[in-house]
């Protein structure tokens, strides 16, 4: 392994924990209350608003489970483009909101025509279910430099192709797309069941470019969600933008009037990447080399040099060694704003195990989702720095890659997702 | 070949009534001319097909056809989106055959078809004046006509091609059988949803060796198919040839008695789609030979004649699910011919994961769209 000059990452370790699902599960808003249900699991089976000025699935308390696609458009026909967004608004809004996809349902309907939802949330309640649409570079302008849907004017500066940083071992097949669906809940079912019946709706408009299941949080997104753990063992998110801090968020998180193109404001940048983490090499490591590695104590999840998980990282103090206490090369270091000029992100991680692979390893790591209010001056330096130095590179591979537009929340049922960008 | 026989478990269902009526005798090869002003000659030969008149009132007319050609003929008389109005199969050199078709005001179009294969030697021809507008039962009645015209052509040229197949089987010609097998099973493919009516026909001629059983062993096509391209020795295929012909033949005959519903025809041209997605784009239909697309056009062809059959009843329901439906059918065309090969079709296994997709693509945007006919169909 040794292989230094792959992958330096950054993204996942950061901060942490909590296993999902109990304290963590969190305020998930306007709660569908069953009898005998406690607050959190009353709280954690409640809808979410699906309409207001910004997107839920952003700063919304991060949910317990993921099924993200990516969509390749495969009309060139704009007003059938149109309609598909139209029509899969108006599901988003009834399926957040714990109803069936269609306005018929999964059972109502006549025998002999096939239901217009699928069925598998029958009875399950909304689950906390956002669903959160993003536009990809490749919507303005395809690969063969067409314009198919008149809007390569209207492309964001900020939507730039993201630079092929040291180490990255991208596969195209699962990587970009014209538009992406993140769908977060804290059922499984549920999210899957979303992203299925939005498949369905689109056919002959989108396909299905790829997908990713993610089964466990690796960031929070408020202060009172505890910290989860990523596949490393470690807290994760700890140091996340958090729904609390508006100030940060307006500077960091959301696009503001002026930043771009009007149709932007109130949106926000996504980054993915899947990042494949060796675990086998991993778990074989030492517990000092792998805190050195992180830069944090993997129990309580404190900086090092430091006693708790929110102790601001000390990046100055020195060990009894004279060497600092959070190495040169250690990711917290590196991801941290004061090496980044300020920047931060608001990351919103999944832990993904896709099997084995065919050597018997885990297939595993973090499906890596990072928003922010530009990538330029955001994800891309951050990453650029943590490609070249980060020790954590020798245990991970950054194998998929995708930047997407997500614009501005929905704000009733006679808006849908992109009208800025079609109007 | 499938498991579940939808158009079986509809046939004795509880869709009876209006659906089911079977009214409207197809009415073809009369011998009375009933039509205004008396048979229309039809001149047909091996590379011409002219017809009388291009512009008739609207009623009842009778074609005459005479064939001066050297190939067998078929005439038709096609409505708008290739729905068969009238048609005259197996009009062989120097004999007369006639058609009575009733016309209502519309475009349409006749066609010879000069060794029975293709889309025919076409003409314009425009119906006006008036008839009674049909009612919305007449017209899925009609639905039932004129898909079994479909299904009787279908056959003929079945029975035909899977008899010169397998006569190229038992005379040990494998390079002649292996072209024949692909031709002789778009026949099959067409109107599977029909064939899978009749209980064991369907595995015994069209099952896979995975599908065998101890009371259904390997026979039919595939079988010769393993035979001709895995051994390419069919010295002891005779049999298996011989009871694929009969087999066959007594589908046939079945198949020509079958009147199917019109809720019938509208899941059979879902199923023929979801054929298209299980079993061809997946390579799993014709393993050995890898003649998949021939299936595959097969099926979009059967389900297109299923929706021309119901076409009429569908614009007066649902006229913005015909337009869904026509573009689909466009987009496969499109997606499809990018792999035509002369009069055939790439193999399988020259295809890439990308063409593969593409193909999937344009199959589940017609899929969708066809799916909702049944319920259109069925709801007042």
């Amino acid at each position: 392994m040794s292989d230094t000059t792959v992958s330096r990452r950054r993204a996942m370790a950061l901060a942490g924990a909590g296993v999902a699902g109990i304290a963590g599960a969190a305020a998930v808003g306007s709660a569908v209350a069953r009898q005998g249900a406690g607050a959190s699991e009353r709280l954690a089976a409640g809808a979410v608003s699906f309409y207001g000025r910004s997107q839920a699935g952003i700063v919304t308390p991060a949910q317990d489970r993921l099924h993200f696609v990516a969509f390749d458009v495969v009309t060139k026909d704009r007003n059938a483009l149109i309609r598909m967004l139209k029509a899969w608004t108006a599901a988003a809004a009834r399926m957040t909101a714990g109803h069936d996809a269609g306005a018929v349902g999964a059972t109502a309907g006549i025998p002999e025509a096939p239901p217009d939802d699928t069925g598998e949330a029958i009875g399950l309640p909304p689950s906390g279910l956002t669903l959160t649409v993003g536009f990809g570079s490749t919507l303005f302008r395809d690969a063969a430099g067409r314009d198919r849907f008149g809007i390569a004017a209207r492309k964001p500066a900020a939507l730039v192709d993201l630079p092929t940083f040291q180490g990255d071992l991208i596969n195209p097949s699962i990587s970009g797309g014209d538009i992406v669906v993140q769908a977060c809940a804290n059922d499984p079912q549920v999210a899957v069941h979303a992203i299925r019946n939005l498949a369905r709706i689109g056919m002959g408009v989108v396909s299905v470019r790829w997908s990713q299941l993610g089964f466990g949080r690796t960031s929070s997104t408020t202060k009172d969600q505890a910290t989860p753990r990523n596949l490393f063992g470690f807290k994760d998110g700890t140091a996340n933008l958090k729904a609390e801090e508006t100030d940060l968020l307006r500077q960091w998180l959301w696009v503001a009037a002026g930043d771009g193109p009007e149709w932007m404001t109130g949106g926000s940048y996504m980054v993915t990447r899947k990042i494949r983490m060796l675990i086998e090499t991993w778990d074989r490591t030492s517990l000092g080399e792998q805190e050195a590695i992180i830069g944090r104590t993997k129990g309580e999840g404190a900086a090092l040099g430091r006693d708790k998980e929110f102790d601001e990282p000390d990046l100055a103090k020195l060990g009894p060694d004279g060497e600092p206490a959070i190495a040169k090369t250690a990711h917290v270091r590196l991801a941290h704003p004061t090496v980044n000029g300020g920047a931060r992100l608001l990351r919103r991680g999944y832990n993904f195990v896709d099997g084995s692979d065919g050597l018997g390893r885990l297939n595993a790591g973090l499906f890596f989702i990072a928003y922010q209010r530009d990538p330029r001056s955001q994800f891309i330096p951050i990453q650029t720095r943590l490609s070249r130095n980060d020790d954590m590179n020798e245990y991970i591979r950054h194998v998929s890659s995708g930047i997407f537009a997500c614009p501005p929340g929905v704000t009733g049922s006679d808006d849908f997702w992109g009208s800025g960008l079609f109007a | 070949m499938r498991t579940i026989r939808i158009l079986a478990l509809l046939a004795a269902g509880s869709l009876g009534g209006t659906l089911a009526a079977c009214g409207g005798d197809d009415a073809k090869s009369g011998s009375a001319a009933a039509g205004a002003g008396g048979p229309i000659a039809v001149k047909a030969t091996d590379t011409s097909c002219e017809v009388a008149q291009n512009a008739l009132n609207a009623g009842t007319h009778v074609f005459a056809i005479t064939n001066s050609g050297a190939k067998v003929t078929e005439f038709y008389v096609y409505a708008a989106g290739d729905r068969v109005v009238g048609e005259v199969e197996n009009i062989t050199p120097g004999l007369s055959r006639e058609l009575r078709v009733e016309l209502p005001a519309g475009s349409y179009q006749t066609a010879c078809k000069p060794g029975m294969i293709g889309d025919g030697i076409r003409s314009g021809l425009t119906v006006s004046g008036s008839s009674p507008a049909l009612t919305e039962d007449a017209l899925l009645a009609q639905a039932t006509s004129s898909y079994t015209r479909y299904i009787t052509s279908q056959t003929e040229a079945l029975v035909q091609k899977t008899g010169d197949f397998v006569a190229a089987v038992k005379a040990g010609d494998v390079a002649k059988a292996k072209e024949l097998f692909p031709v002789a099973r778009t026949y099959y493919e067409r109107i599977e949803p029909v064939a899978e009516i009749f209980g064991d026909l369907d595995p015994k001629i069209d099952g896979r060796e995975d599908g065998a059983t101890a009371e259904l062993p390997f026979t039919g096509f595939h079988r010769l198919e393993k035979d001709l391209w895995v051994s390419g020795d069919v010295s002891k295929s005779g049999p298996i040839a011989d009871q694929l012909l009969t087999d066959v033949k007594e589908m046939v005959t079945k198949a020509k008695a079958e009147k199917l519903s019109p809720l019938q025809l509208a899941n059979g041209a879902k199923e023929l789609l979801d054929e298209v997605a299980n079993s061809k784009i997946t390579g799993e239909e014709d393993r050995y030979s890898h003649t998949d697309l021939w299936d595959f056009a097969a099926n979009v062809d059967g389900s297109r004649a299923a929706v021309a059959a119901l076409r009429p009843a569908l614009e007066k329901r649902d006229p913005d699910l015909v337009k869904q439906i026509d573009a689909g059918f466009q987009g496969v065309e499109t997606e499809l011919g990018k792999y035509r090969v002369e009069d055939g079709w790439k193999l399988h296994n020259q295809l890439t994961e990308a063409q593969l997709k593409g193909l999937t693509d344009v199959i589940n945007a017609l899929a969708e769209p066809i799916s909702q006919i049944a319920g259109a169909i069925a709801q007042k």
